[in-house]
This record gives C-alpha cells, structure tokens and sequence, in this order.
C-alpha cells in the first residue's frame, strides 16, 4: 500500500494551482480530501508525476446565495455541506445527501467538488447535484466556464472536464421548501449505494444506474404529464444500463430504481 | 470476598486504548536494527505454469539488497498440515507452478520499505495460464489437477469407504433433501500476518510473529526449516486478532527466517490488507447435502449429511476440520440414524483452516437448516420440531451417533428460556399479522439449538505460579491471548488462591524460552485448559507455602489458611506472608492439567429480523441467546466472547463470503467489498445466563469463544428465510444478501405460477 514516487506541491492560492496544472496537465492529479484518489494510488492503479493538494484552499471553501442560486464552493467538505444552515435552507436535498456519504471521518475530509469531479457513477453528489439541476464552475487559465450537470459527464469516472481545468464551484437552484427526499440502498451503513435515487420537485437523479449518473427521464416526463406516482416510478429505469457487481444483477438494480423511486417520490410528496 | 464471577474490567485496555498495542511490526528492538524488509512478488493467476523468471531489473532497483527465487533456496517443499495427502507440498517459493491467486513466487529485500514495492513492479514472471479450479465438484471430478503427480484433487477422506446406507430412510414418512452453501470467509484480523527474524551469533533464530500459538509455531518453523525446536526462539508482541487463522505459523514465517540467515541480516515482514485477504488462511467452505427423516408428529428419524470440503490449494488445518464437522453431525437432538461423510478437495484458492468455530459452526447449520425443512415439509412450529427431538438431560454423559462424548446438556431448558425471553407466541401473531396485512416488512422468527466442542485435540496445559519476595506475583501460561484477556482472567484466579491483588499478579505468555511448553489459544480451550492449569498451580503454591509456614510457624498444616497473601494460623493472629517465604526459598510450582476430553458447551438462539419484501434487505432486529459454557469466571469477559461471535455469526448470515470468480481471481480482496459487520448492521443482544457445569474440570468451565457464532448463523439464516416463507421460500444459501433475497422470492412466485 506505498504508491508510486509522486511530486506533491501545494499551492497558496487557486491561481497557483491553476498554473501548476496547465504545466502539468495530465501528469498531474488533484488532491482534495484524498479519500477516492489516495486508495487507488496506494493500490497503484494510478501513478501521477506530481500531486496538486488543493485541500485547504479557503478560496474553494464557501457557502452562499447569489440570486436565485445556492453556491457552494468546490473545496467545501461533506461535513459542512451537511451541517449548513444556508444548505439547509436553500437545497436541503443536497445536505441531506452529504449527511449519507461514507462516515463523519470521511465527511470531514472528502469534498464536493472532488466528489462530482471523481464521476463515480455510484457516488452520491452527482446525482443530488443532477436532480437539483445544478450546474458545475470550471476555471482554467484559459477563463471560467459553467457546465450544467446534465452535460458534464461522458463515462465512468470521466467528464467534459479538461485536464487543466479545476472544479470551482457548484450552483444549484434554491428549492427551498420544494419536496424532496433521497432513498440510498446499501448492504452495509458505510457501503457505497447499490442504487440510489434523489428527488427534488418532480426531479429524479439515479446513482449507479449507469456509467454516469442520471436523470430518469421517462418517470420525470410522466409526473409532467401527470401521471400517479406509481405508475410513474415503473418507468424510472428506462433508458438506463446498470451493470452487475457482486451485490447485484442489473435487473436487480433496474427493480431497485422502480422502487426506490417510488419511495423517494412518495416522500417527497409529503404523502 | 471472592473475586470468582466478578466484573473486573481489562487491565489489557487502559493501555491499548491509551499507547496503543505493540504488534510484530511495531516492535523497536535493537535485535531488529538494520533489518532488512520483505516485499513479496505474488501470482496474479491461480493456475499456471511458471515459465520464465527475471528478477535482473529488479536487482537493480534503489534500495535492493538481493531478489531471490524457489531457484536459490534450499528448502525441501513442504507439506503445511501433517494429515493431508503427502504430495500436497508447497514450495518456499515455486519456479514450476502457482496454484492461487496470491502465492508468493519472489522474495525482494529492500533497505526500506517503501522501495520494496517499486522493485517488485520490476519482477517479470511469464505464465502459461491453466484452467482454474474453484467448483467443488469439478474438483471431485479430477478432470483438471492441482498435483498431477498425486493423480487426484481429494486431499482427505472422512467416512468414504463405507457406502451410505440405502435404507436409510425406509422408515419414513417424510424426507426432505437439500445442497446447501457453508460459504468461504475471511478471518479478516484487524492485524494482518506479519513477521521478523534474526539469527544470532549462539545460532538460534529469535522470531517474532502474529500467532495464537507461539509454542506450535516454533515447532513448524523448525521444522520447515531443518533445524531443531531448541534452535528457534518465538516471541508474540501483541496480536490483533485471530480468529483460528492465526494458529501456529505460517510458511511465510519461516521464509522470513530463512531469508534472515541467507541474507546475514535481520529481516522484518508485513502484508497489506489485500494481501492478507488472499494470503491468510480462510474458513468454512462446504458444500453439504443434507437428507432428514422421519414422522409427520416431528419425530426425526434419520440424517445424513454429505460434505464437500474446499482445502484451498495447499492443505492447511481446512483439511481435518469436516472430521468435527462429521462428529458433530446431529447436533443436540436424539436422532436414530445417523450417517455423515466427507471429501476434502484441493483447488485453486487461498488455503481454509479455522476460523471461529472451525468445522462445528457447518455441523450446526446444516442440522438446523435441515430441522427447518423437515419442519416446513410437515407443517410443524421449527421450535416444537426442535423440542420434540432433543436429548434429555437424564441421557447424560453419552457418546452420540456422531462418536462425540457430550459431557452435560440441558438442551429443553435453554430452548425454552430463549423463546420465553423473546415473547416467541408474540412473535408469531405479530408475524401473521404483517401477512395478513400483506406489509412490505415483514417478520422473520429463527430459532436455533446447537452444542460444539471446545477445548477439542489440546486437552492438556502447563501454568506455573510464582510469588516474588517483594509480594508481586508471575503468573506463565501456554494460552496466547489475543484478545480474549487473560492477564485478568488469570490473575483473578491466582489471585483467589492467594489473596494477592491482581494489580500484583503479572501474566506472561508467548515467550518460548521462557514458556518451553504451551498450546496456545484455539478452540475456545484456553479457560478449561490453560485457566484450570493456573487454578490448579497456585492451588498447589498455597499448599506448598502452608508447608514451608509450618515450619516458620511451628503450627500444623491443618491449621493453616491462606488470607490476603499471607499463611495465618487460624483464630491466632499469628502468621507469615507469601512474600516472607518467598525471601528464604523461590516460591514457585509448575503444574500441568490435562481434562483427557474435551467439553460441550451448548445454547439457544432466537433471532429476529425484518425483511423488506420490496427490496430482498433483511435487518437483525433482535437477537436473544443462551450460551451454556458453565460456570462463569469474569462476566464482562465472557459477554464480550459472546458478542464478538454472535456478532460474526449474524455476519456471515448476512452479509460476509469470500468470492472468486470462474478463473480463481479473488472478487473481495478489500474491505470495500469483503462484507464484515460493523455495529450498525447489529442490534443490542439480549444474553440470557445458564450455567450447566461440566464434571472435566474442577472449576465445571466449558469454553466460550465460538458458542455465539456458532448459534447466531442458523438462527438469524432461519428467521430471514421464515420472514418470506408465506411466499413460497423455503431456503436461500448464505450470506442472505438483498439480491439472494429477492432472487428467492422471485422463484418461488414463478415457481407458484406454474
């Protein structure tokens, strides 16, 4: 569990670590709170020339309203996601979400942004953030781009996210008192969802129904057209491709979604 | 008053919870400075043939000291357990074959650490890949071999020669058969194995290694390595968890011995999780077809149970465990006939041995498993199945149809007590009315009554008891705490005989030259064994200190007490202290207590469990258990030995197996997918207190470390295939996971739709 020899900087400022990867580019991985990155680099399934620590960044670390926007900055842990009153408010769907990442020492150190930009198509935020309708900030030296979540992921573990752009921020639309809820199916407390669906206004995100996170867009379309909950959450794993792992078939996983949708819906509908 | 049966809390704790523990691979010693670290280069394949070795880059490497392979070590492969089939040897390190994902194929000595790994990424081994071998029957099949040399894949046989009795079964109404999955798991110690060793300029090797048994791995080391016993000298520091798979040594052990002498230096080793996952011994692995009879008014008549025992690929311990499994068979009930045997076969995985319980946890499931089918087919309460064919107390002592000498049961009452401490006929109508309501979570009741062995093959342990002259006591035994606590355990029982403090009482273990002989703990024997050694000696000390007193005193042996450390002269004021004598002449007695059995601790189980119909997900709601092992010596000790194996038991219930894919890669080789419990998958425990004394020892313990696990399996399987048992489900193999769950309630809705 030693990893490759690595170059570690850690820069003072955004615009430093900003530069260091624009030199580096695909050389070089970004470390946040380290809990995805470090394990597969101890396995040695990823070996980067030089490590950009960007953990205490306090550039990245924020919470507040802009507009009709929560914005949360991308360096900012799980825990204070969670614990905010601010999130809380605005998008308690998303604190909520973090409040079931890993365990509170996890929740201490893994951050937002390194969450979405990990693109593990069974994390969480992803697909709180996809059925929020949020949108992701990316800052290169080349400027800043706004990429809504909808188009930002293209595979497992992968993104539109180039190799010298850093995650800044994440916006998502204030819901408020809208409905919401998120039902996570896991063997074990800690593990990773099986499946799991989020939902905020009429909004259906997916975790681990596929390569990347998803909305379930056929059961959405239904809820527009105003179709009972049950009837709509029978359509939630249209259109998806789950695959099979040792916890699961992916008709198991297809069944899951229908369920858990309906669950979620239901919740959400304060029924 | 007597400290017997009192709560004294650990005085292990204060400091592994303060400093921490000092395990192999923390030690400091200055025998250890300059060592040399081990990293070794294992297969990535579970069948090959090796055909090219080059370890000339590697040698090059910053740091390397030497690379070496099987080429250059003069060690004769070994055959790992004495009873298996004599051409199962393993290599030291192979040059024509890998047999298991994980087998250590080159040695690489490092100055540091952390360069052991880049030098071994620089290894190249070239493989002709062989098909793997994981299914048991293909492994019966001998289609493809381990050891073409041998011929077969069969390392043991248990009860083959015979043939099963056709007639069996003609006298009965109803037989239910049934191939149920005993699943593979992983100790998964919270250390892992590790290792270090220095030879010395008098020629011995000092060996400091993660054991359970420092005495018996000092004889296997030796033994690998050609030399004699005496030359050996094992230490254990502290040792993080076992579990059985820390029973004496491993081979990696004596190759860092072996390496530590070729090399002239001292050599230190350590795994990694993933390592120790595929390199540490694994348990259970059966695969069992259980057959039961008899009337439709519950009587059993007939069982029999057919194993296939998976050995891993070299025979470890795994090899001779069906043998308790066989022995085992009917378990606590009055049972006709009975007939069992076994197959143990070699195939391409990581090698079984013990594991908590260790071939008596397989008996009992499959008995238990079997009682709930046979109860099912006739429509019967499981719990009045169960009580129908239990043996009676007045049957007691008696040799059972498996060939076990059961010592003292009071199966019914246990049965009883667990069922009215869970409100069981409550139980039921709150379960029936969940199904009538048609609820998504619904309630699953599962009872079990098992009887195990404990302290079984190490009868006998040596203890030696000695007062010093400035009054502190030292206490040596043969055990090997791991956890378990014996410095309390066995200073209070010095301590009673003496009337010393146990804040003065020392207990040393794992030393070998300080404690030549030993059996180490295993088989939940050590308070039997080794407990009873030390009672026994510092028994004897007292009567020996009464004699040496008389003669300080003048007074008559008879008159003699021994209080609070000293020998008094009854109703005189007069006497002398333990201490005081200890100043004229060493105080001191070595004793030895062999009960020539073993004993047979025994319980009941209820457990209770939702089940969201919905989603396959069951949940331990409750679980209330009898863990009979007699009678008690440190309370706050013996319910955490039931907690930790009522814990594992629900665990691999539940959630735990070791899987390997179709070509030997191993699927769970992290703790991201090897399923163990943490305290949120467990409820609280309701523990319920019986002592039923055994007449094999003078304190009447029976052993404790496995009852828990060994009773909680069955049950918890039981109640999570009873919560869908108004569906159709009459079985679902462990670990009942969500997906096994939903799989079984969707074929017996299709198989209802037929």
């Amino acid at each position: 569990m030693i990893p490759v020899g690595f170059a570690y900087e850690r820069p003072d400022t955004l615009d430093g670590a900003l530069a260091l990867l624009a030199e580096h580019g695909e050389d070089a991985t970004v470390l946040a709170g380290g809990h995805s990155i470090l394990p597969v680099m101890k396995l040695r399934l990823a070996a980067p020339e030089l490590v950009i620590d960007i953990g205490r960044l306090a550039e990245l670390d924020h919470v507040r309203v802009d507009g009709d926007e929560l914005v949360v900055g991308a360096g900012t842990r799980h825990r204070t996601v969670e614990s905010s009153e601010v999130v809380q408010a605005e998008a308690p769907l998303l604190a909520a979400v973090a409040r079931t990442v890993g365990d509170p020492q996890i929740r201490h150190r893994g951050t937002l942004g390194g969450s979405l930009a990990h693109a593990d198509p069974a994390s969480d935020l992803p697909a709180a953030v996809l059925a929020l309708g949020g949108t992701v900030v990316l800052r290169s030296p080349r400027g800043e781009r706004s990429v809504p979540i909808t188009e930002f992921y293209t595979g497992v573990f992968s993104s539109v996210k180039e190799p010298d752009e850093l995650i800044t921020e994440v916006r998502v639309p204030r819901t408020g008192t809208a409905g919401w809820a998120y039902e996570k199916f896991t063997r074990r407390a800690n593990d990773w969802a099986i499946v799991a669906v989020a939902v905020v206004d009429g909004r259906v995100g997916l975790v681990n129904m596929g390569p990347t996170p998803l909305r379930a867009a056929a059961t959405e379309a239904a809820l527009a057209d105003g179709a009972p909950i049950a009837d709509a959450a029978a359509l939630a794993a249209e259109g998806t491709e789950p695959t099979a792992d040792l916890t699961a078939t992916a008709d198991y996983r297809r069944h899951l979604a229908r369920v858990l949708t309906r669950r979620a819906l239901t919740t959400a509908a304060g029924a | 008053m007597s400290i017997m049966g009192t709560r004294v809390v650990r005085r292990e704790d204060p400091l592994f919870l303060s400093r921490g523990a000092t395990y192999t691979d923390d030690l400091t010693d200055e025998r250890l400075t300059g060592a040399l670290h081990l990293t070794l280069v294992r297969s990535p394949l579970a069948h090959a043939r090796i055909t090219a070795i080059d370890v000339e880059e590697a040698r090059s490497a910053p740091g390397v000291v030497a690379v070496i392979t099987g080429a250059e070590i003069d060690l004769a492969p070994a055959l790992l357990f004495g009873g298996a089939n004599k051409g199962m040897v393993r290599s030291w390190l192979p040059t024509d074959k890998v047999r298991f994902v994980g087998e250590p194929v080159v040695a690489v000595l490092t100055e540091e650490a952390y360069q052991g790994q880049d030098a071994a990424d620089l290894v190249e081994i070239d493989y002709d890949p062989l098909p793997a071998v994981i299914d048991l029957k293909a492994a019966a099949s001998d289609e493809v071999l381990l050891f073409e040399e041998v011929g077969t894949n069969t390392s043991n046989g248990f009860g083959l020669k015979d043939e099963f009795d056709e007639h069996l079964f003609d006298d009965c109404e109803v037989v239910v058969t049934k191939e149920i999955v005993n699943q593979r798991l992983a100790a998964a110690s919270l250390e892992t194995r590790a290792a270090s060793a220095v030879w010395g300029e008098d020629g011995r090797l000092t060996l400091w290694c993660s054991t359970q048994a420092a005495q018996s791995a000092r004889d296997e080391v030796a033994g690998w390595l050609g030399v004699d016993a005496a030359q050996v000298h094992v230490i254990t520091p502290d040792v993080g968890g076992g579990f059985g798979a820390k029973i004496g040594a491993d081979p990696e052990f004596a190759l860092v011995g072996w390496l530590a002498k070729h090399t002239g230096r001292p050599v230190r080793w350590n795994e990694t999780r993933s390592e120790n996952m595929t390199g540490m011994v694994q348990g259970r692995a059966q695969l069992q077809t259980v057959t039961i009879g008899g009337n439709r008014d519950g009587k059993v008549l007939a069982y029999r149970l057919d194993v296939l025992a998976d050995a891993g690929a070299y025979p470890r311990l795994g090899a001779v465990l069906p043998m308790f499994t066989r022995m085992m068979a009917p378990g606590v009930y009055d049972i006709p006939k009975v007939e069992s045997r076994a197959r143990v076969l070699v195939t391409t995985t990581t090698s079984t041995a013990a594991y908590r319980g260790a071939g008596r946890p397989e008996a009992t499931a499959a008995i238990e498993r079997s009682m709930d089918l046979f109860a099912a087919e006739i429509g019967m309460d499981p719990a009045e199945v169960r009580r129908r064919n239990l043996l009676r107390p007045e049957q007691f002592p008696l040799k059972t149809k498996g060939g076990a000498p059961y010592d003292s049961g009071e199966y019914e009452k246990a049965l009883d007590a667990v069922l009215d401490a869970a409100g069981y006929t409550g139980l039921r109508a709150e379960q029936q009315r969940r199904r009538d309501a048609g609820e998504v979570v619904q309630l699953g009741i599962g009872v079990s009554v098992f009887v195990e062995i404990t302290g079984g093959g190490a009868f006998s342990e040596d203890a030696s008891v000695e007062v010093h002259p400035d009054g502190t006591v030292t206490v040596l035994t043969g055990t090997s705490p791991h956890g378990q606590g014996h410095a309390t355990a066995w200073a209070m029982l010095a301590s009673e005989h003496l009337g010393i403090g146990i804040d003065r009482i020392t207990v040393l273990h794992g030393d070998t030259d300080l404690i030549p002989r030993g059996s180490g703990t295993m088989g939940s024997r050590s308070l039997q064994t080794g407990g009873v050694a030390v009672h026994q000696a510092a028994g004897e000390l007292v009567e020996l200190a009464k004699q040496r007193a008389a003669d300080v005193l003048e007074a008559n042996v008879d008159d003699l007490e021994v209080v609070d450390g000293s020998v008094n002269v009854r109703g005189t004021g007069q006497g002398v202290t333990l201490a005081a004598l200890a100043e004229k002449e060493r105080l001191q007695v070595d004793s030895n207590f062999d009960s020539g059995a073993p004993t047979f601790p025994f319980g009941a189980h209820v457990a209770v469990v939702e089940v969201d119909v919905e989603s396959g997900k069951a949940v331990v709601d409750r679980i209330v258990t009898v863990d009979d092992a007699g009678p008690v010596l440190n309370p706050l000790l013996c319910e955490g030995q039931r907690h930790g194996g009522i814990a594992q038991g629900i665990s691999q219930a539940l959630l735990e197996e070791v899987v390997f894919d179709a070509d030997g890669n191993p699927l769970t080789a992290t703790f991201a997918d090897y399923a163990f419990p943490s305290a949120a998958e467990l409820p609280s425990f309701t523990l319920l207190d019986m002592a039923t004394p055994t007449h094999l020892n003078p304190l009447g313990v029976k052993g404790i470390g496995e009852a828990g696990t060994i009773g909680a399996t069955p049950a918890v399987q039981s109640a999570v295939v009873d919560a869908v048992a108004h569906l159709g489900v009459r079985h679902i193999d462990m670990p009942t996971s969500p997906l096994r769950v939903w799989e079984a309630i969707n074929a017996a809705a299709s198989e209802g739709d037929k």
